[in-house]
Formats: structure tokens, sequence, C-alpha cells
């Protein structure tokens, strides 16, 4: 009896496509997601972009530099790459445009070796009297800064071993009584032969293994220019995340019911009215649209009252944002039901496409946690683009000019999957 | 009930439709892989006339309704709509169409349903506000009109999706089995609510494999088969066509198979079931028959007379039961 009754559910599963794609298909995409997202797969580890300026130009900062530009997990950028190959080179970034690059989220980390920083580059003890390294970060990746600053660190223990030794002779010298002029002639020499470029090398290393991050001979001020006034960091970030997530379901659900309509006839009549399916089609667009925008400003209502969200100074920013991503949703969940030919197929299909959407566009972690070639396929789905734009309202205070790259994608993808929508409609239109 | 003429409604674009045939059918061919679904049907819609269109399940009614709407691309032929080809705004506007299927928003009102018909036709204001009232009284629903559709009888339902069709005044309207599913008190009130409609001038196609409802309803019958139209007119003048002055009788008898047989061709009757039918010119020859019966060793279970009906015609012609 057992056996039959397996029997019936195996038979019935493997008719039903859409419950077969989800038992197998969906868990399998996932897996591999995470997997190259956590997995290190393919060694396409994310490196951490730092622009770096260096004010002082002193032995010791070109020391520092080339300490940092050998670290292997840290790109570093000292002028903004230029629009084509055969453009000249930009200007190298200065204290001011690194700071508005990391506003802008060209980067997460800026570097300042400020002027004379040479003059007394280590302070052990914290008490060092040279100006301290700029340390300028977006708060919005707390891994990123704390990465940069123990690399910092290391870089300065092994790229001026000179400078250390150096400084550990004077304090030597200092607080313990004065060398021999003999012992004094022995120092100098052996510090000649660490200012050689290739016992620096050396005496760096290659391995991240042998070197500490170190507890900060080298001064270092952070300060945080984007989101240093957030009373809660995050919370943009996630009501946009999973706010076009949700989103996306919910223009799918809504425009299955096409599909219902189709079903009971309700379409044909529709149509054998003045109703054109063009017309139609652009209607069902706009409820879905607005329906989407009504939740997103329900949800940020929501975060503006329970979480402190600063929606009010938003506004417009958020109700372009908020359109345009309503709109490229609304035309996404228009086209899936109409190629799908079911209910049951447009939920299969719909769930499995806006999960693997949501978890590489962003929706599920930040992308500036996946790997680079990760963080390019995000750019393939709305989840990224609506994502980016909200970040850069409501956390990079941006103004609404600043909107246009995802503007416009947004409004692209919708027309396209809106026009295409339409062509597959035809199967409706006539017999 | 109020009467609003159909002469008093909108929709015509120009005068010269006015003077057009409502509805003409051209040697329709339509088909669906290689499956004929419409057979070169050819018909006429005269003003203010009810033409049944009867035929079994599967016969190409609904795809002859669905090309006539628009809904179906026809392989050849053609369909004017007061000279309008079928599809096209102005034989949009002119037609009505009921389908068979409950094709309704079940989580809006009746009211709403109406409503929302009578915008994607073009109505709106006042005129909208009349029509949703003419067409609940109509449909006897004015005690309903603020109840969802989804919780209406099956009765109601079907009425409600009559009045959506109509909502727009048309004066051509397609019914596609109007009355599948009802029970008979439901189908009265449909009836008289098509009895309306005819008395205010709509030229109605009314599709149907119930011979009664052909019968009280419609001024003709054609009857289709296989896509084909095989015999079309008035109801009397089908079967008196088909079988003159002649009777039916149908007898159930029992016996050898081969005995029956035998009997059966002697009188150029045939078997339908356990059912022997046979046409005969006049009563008095029914005594033969039977005595025949007797000395073939068969005995009679059953013995009835008739006068020959459009299921009768529909039979005679198909050598198939209406409802098969």
């Amino acid at each position: 009896m057992i056996t039959s009754i397996v029997r019936t559910a195996i038979v019935s599963l493997r008719r039903d496509r859409a419950a077969l794609a989800l038992s197998f298909i969906l868990p399998i995409a996932f897996f591999s997601i995470f997997a190259v997202i956590f997995g290190g797969q393919h060694d396409s580890t994310s490196r951490i972009s730092v622009i770096l300026v260096d004010e002082d130009r002193s032995r010791a900062s070109l020391d520092l530099v080339r300490g940092l530009q050998r670290e292997g997990s840290l790109a570093i950028r000292t002028r903004p790459s230029s629009r084509s190959k055969s453009a000249a080179p930009m200007p190298e970034y200065t204290a001011a445009t690194a700071e508005a690059a990391v506003k802008a989220g060209d980067a997460p980390v800026a570097l300042i070796i400020p002027h004379r920083f040479g003059d007394n580059p280590i302070s052990f003890g914290g008490n060092g009297t040279g100006p301290a390294i700029q340390l300028l970060n977006d708060s919005s990746d707390m891994v990123a800064p704390q990465m940069v600053a123990g690399l910092l660190q290391k870089a300065g223990m092994t790229s001026m071993p000179e400078v250390m030794a150096e400084k550990g002779m004077k304090y030597t010298d200092q607080f313990i009584g004065g060398f021999t002029p003999e012992q004094r002639k022995r120092m100098n020499g052996y510090l000649e032969q660490l200012r050689q470029p290739e016992n620096q090398q050396a005496a760096a290393g290659t391995s991240p293994a042998q070197a500490g991050s170190g507890g900060g001979p080298i001064a270092v001020h952070t300060r945080a220019v984007v989101g240093e006034n957030k009373r809660n960091p995050m919370i943009s970030f996630y009501a946009a995340a999973v706010g076009v997530m949700f989103l996306l379901f919910t223009a799918s659900g809504s425009a299955g019911v096409l599909l219902d309509e189709a079903d009971s006839g309700t379409l044909d009549r529709v149509l054998s009215s003045r109703v054109t399916m063009t017309t139609l089609l652009a209607g069902k667009l706009t409820f879905n649209t607005l329906l989407a925008f009504t939740q997103l400003v329900v949800m940020f209502l929501w975060a503006t009252a329970v979480f402190k969200l600063d929606l009010f100074t938003h506004i417009p920013g958020f109700v372009v944002m908020g359109l345009c991503t309503a709109f490229a949703v609304a035309a996404f969940g228009m086209l899936l039901a109409s190629i799908c030919r079911t209910r049951a197929q447009l939920g299969a299909v719909s769930t499995l496409l806006i999960l693997i959407m949501s978890s590489v566009g962003g929706s599920m972690f930040p992308r500036f946690l996946m790997p680079a070639a990760m963080q390019k396929a995000g750019l393939f789905t709305i989840n990224a683009w609506a994502i980016d734009g909200f970040t850069k309202v409501f956390w990079r205070d941006l103004p609404v000019r600043e909107l246009w790259p995802q503007v416009s994608v947004l409004l692209a993808v919708g027309i396209v999957l809106f026009a295409v929508a339409r062509r597959v409609a035809r199967r409706w239109e006539f017999a | 009930m109020t009467v609003l003429s159909m002469s008093e409604a909108p929709p015509q674009s120009s005068s010269s439709l006015l003077e057009s045939i409502p509805l003409e059918v051209v040697s329709l061919v339509k088909r669906f892989g290689q499956v004929t679904a419409v057979d070169g049907v050819s018909l006429e819609l005269r003003g203010g006339e009810c033409l049944g269109l009867l035929g079994p399940n599967g016969a190409g009614k609904s795809t002859l309704i669905r090309s006539i709407v628009g809904r179906v691309i026809p392989d050849a032929g053609r369909v004017a709509v007061f000279g309008s080809a079928a599809g096209s705004l102005d034989a949009r506007s002119a037609l009505g169409w009921v389908p068979q299927e409950l094709a309704l928003y079940p989580r809006l009102t009746c009211g709403e349903n109406l409503a929302a018909f009578g915008r994607y036709h073009g109505l709106s204001g006042g005129k909208l506000a009349e029509s949703v009232a003419w067409c609940l009284d109509w449909a006897a629903l004015q005690d309903r009109a603020g109840d969802l559709a989804k919780n209406l009888s099956g009765g109601m339902k079907r009425r409600l999706n009559m009045a959506a069709g109509i909502i727009h005044r048309p004066r051509v309207v397609l019914m596609d089995e109007p009355t599948v599913g009802v029970d008979p008190q439901s189908r009265n009130r449909i009836f008289e609510m098509i009895e309306a409609l005819r008395k205010e001038g709509a030229a109605i196609i009314y599709t149907t494999h119930y011979m009664e409802e052909a019968e009280r309803l419609c001024d003709r019958v054609a009857i289709i088969d296989h896509g084909r139209i095989i015999a079309q007119g008035a109801h009397e003048e089908l079967v008196r066509s088909v079988f003159a002055q002649r009777s039916q009788v149908l007898a159930r008898i029992a016996g050898p198979p081969s005995e029956i047989d035998a009997w059966v061709e002697r009188h150029a009757g045939r078997l339908v079931g356990e059912t022997a039918e046979f046409t005969i010119e006049n009563s008095t020859l029914i005594a033969g028959l039977l005595d025949d019966a007797a000395h073939s060793g068969l005995e009679l279970v059953d013995v009835t007379m008739r006068q020959p009906n459009l299921e009768s015609v529909f039979l005679h012609l198909t050598g198939r039961e209406l409802r098969d």
C-alpha cells in the first residue's frame, strides 16, 4: 500500500515540472551562488580598492606606498581610471578628490599621507609628534577600513626597516645612554645597508603570514566620510535590498492575474471590446508599477517610524528611484506572466529567477562582499541597480541628478521587458 | 422590467452600416492543425432575428462564434458585421458576446463587473450608469448589485455573464450556450431575458445542443456538425423537408439480435441503442410493423409514436444523437 502511495506521488511530481524545478534546480543554483561568494572559487577573492594620495613624497612615504602596492589584497589606485585606453591619464587624486571619490562610492577607503609625514613616520606608543595618515572610509563597508588599517601597519613595519631601526637607535640613545663613536659608526653603516631598495624588499617579505598587522607604530586618523552622521547605518540598504526582492515577487504574482483572466475567458471578453492587447498590458503595467511603488512607500515609512531612517529629507531621490524600480519590476512581472503558460509555471519560474537575482544582485548580502566577477554579474539584475540607486540617495546623500545611470538602466530594462512581454502576449490575441 | 429599445442604443459609426446586413458569414474555414473546426460555413443573420446554431459538443459552434467576434482568425472566408470586418472597431462595437465560460471578475460586485465591461466598450458617465441599471434590471439582479460575483449562485452568475455581454447595447448578440449547467428555473429566467432582448430588436445567434431551447427561442435553426452546416431554416420547415407528413415510431424490443436486425432492415428503420426507429407515412402502418415483429419471435417492450422534431432531423441527417 505504501508503495502505491509512493508511486502515485512520484508520477505526480514527475509531471509537475514546476515543483520538479523548485525541488532540484533551485537548491543547486543557490548552493552554487553561495559557493562562489563564500568558497573563494576560481581564485577571485575580492581585493579592497584603496585610493592613495601621497602629499609628502618623502623617502618614508614612498617606501610606504611601495609597501602598500605590494599587498596582494589591496588594489591601490593613485588616479582615476581613464575613460578609454587611448585617453590621456587622469590627474592624480588629491585629498579632496579622494574624499569625493569615497563619498561617490568609487572606493570604500582612501589613505592620505600628509605633508611632513616623513619627518617622523613612526610613533611608538602613540606619542609621535608628526602628522597622522588620514584613513577616509565609507562606513557602509565595515570590513575594508579594518583590513586597510591593519595592512597599513604591516606595510609600515616591513617597508621602512631603516626608519624603524633609526627610531629604535634614537630611543636607545635617548633613554639608555649615548652610543660610543664606534657603535654609532657601525649603526650608520647598517642603516645605509637597509636603505638599499633590494634589502628593503627582502626585509618586507612577500607572504602576508610573515607580517603582523601591528598595534600601530604609524599614526592613523580614521574618519568616516560617508554615513558618519547616520543614526542607523544599514537600514536604508536593507530597506532597499529586501524591498526590491519582495517587489519582484509581488509584481510577478500580480501580473499572474493575466493568466487567471486567460483561463476564465475574461481576457477574451475584454479583447472583444474596444480594449486592445497593448492597452490592456499597459493598464496592467501601470497598476503593477503603482502597486510596487506603494509597497516601497509603506516599507520606507515603516523603516522611518521604527528604525529611524531619514526618509523625509530624501523625498525627491526616493520618488525617482522608487518609480523607476517599480516600473522595472512591474515590466519584469509582465514578461514572466506572458511567457508562462500556467500559474504553477509562473510560481516556479519567478521563484527561481527572483531568488537568484536577489542573491547575485545584493538583496541578500551586500555586493561589496562578493568576488569581483560576482559583483559584475550582479549588474545584470534589477536588484543591483535599484539598491545602488537607493544607496546613493540615502547613504551618500547624492542629488537626484547623480542617479542618472541607475534611472537610465532601470527605465531601459522596463521598456525592453515590456516590449518583449507585448510580443509574447500575441499568443493571447488570436487563435 | 424597464424597457429601453435597442434601437435607441448608440453604437453605429456611419449611417451606411444601418442599411447593411447585421451579420454575414461567407465560406468560413478554420483549421487547428489537422482538425477542421469550421468547414466552409455560410450564414446570414437578419435584423431582429434569432438564429439557433444547433449541434453537439465539438461540432464547431464555439469556433464559429469566436471567428465572428474576431477572436479566431479564419483560414478562409469572411465575416462582416454591418459591413465591417470581424475584429474591426465598428464590428466590436456592434457585437455583444456572451461566452460559454463565466468570463467575469469574481472579486468585483455585479455592478462593478458591468461598469468595468461598459467602460471597456467606451461607455462613461450617465450613459454607463444608465446601462448598468438597465442590465441589472434585465438580468433581475438589482437586489444583488452589491454582491461579489463569486458569491452568486450558478444561475445568477450566468445571468450576470449575459448582462456583461450586452452592457453596451449591441445590435447583434452572440450567445454561446448561455444555459450550460443551470437549473430549470434559472433556465426559464434566461429564456425570458432573451425574449425581452428580441422584443427590443436585437439580432441574436444562440448556440445550444438543447433542441427544446432552439425550438422555443429561435426563428431559424442552422444544424452544424463536423464544422459544416448541414441544414438550416425555420424548424417546422426543417422537419417538413426531412420528414414531410411522416411520423416516427420508436420501439424497444427484445429477442435474438439477428432477428432484430433483419426486422429493422425490412422496414427501412435503424437501431439507436436498444431502440428501433422507423419513419412511417401514416399511423395505420404501425399494425403491420408490429405483426411482423411478433412473427419474427420478437417481444415488444414498449412502442411510441411521435411527431418528428429538430432532434429527429439531426438524428436523421447525422445518424447521431444531438448530445453525443
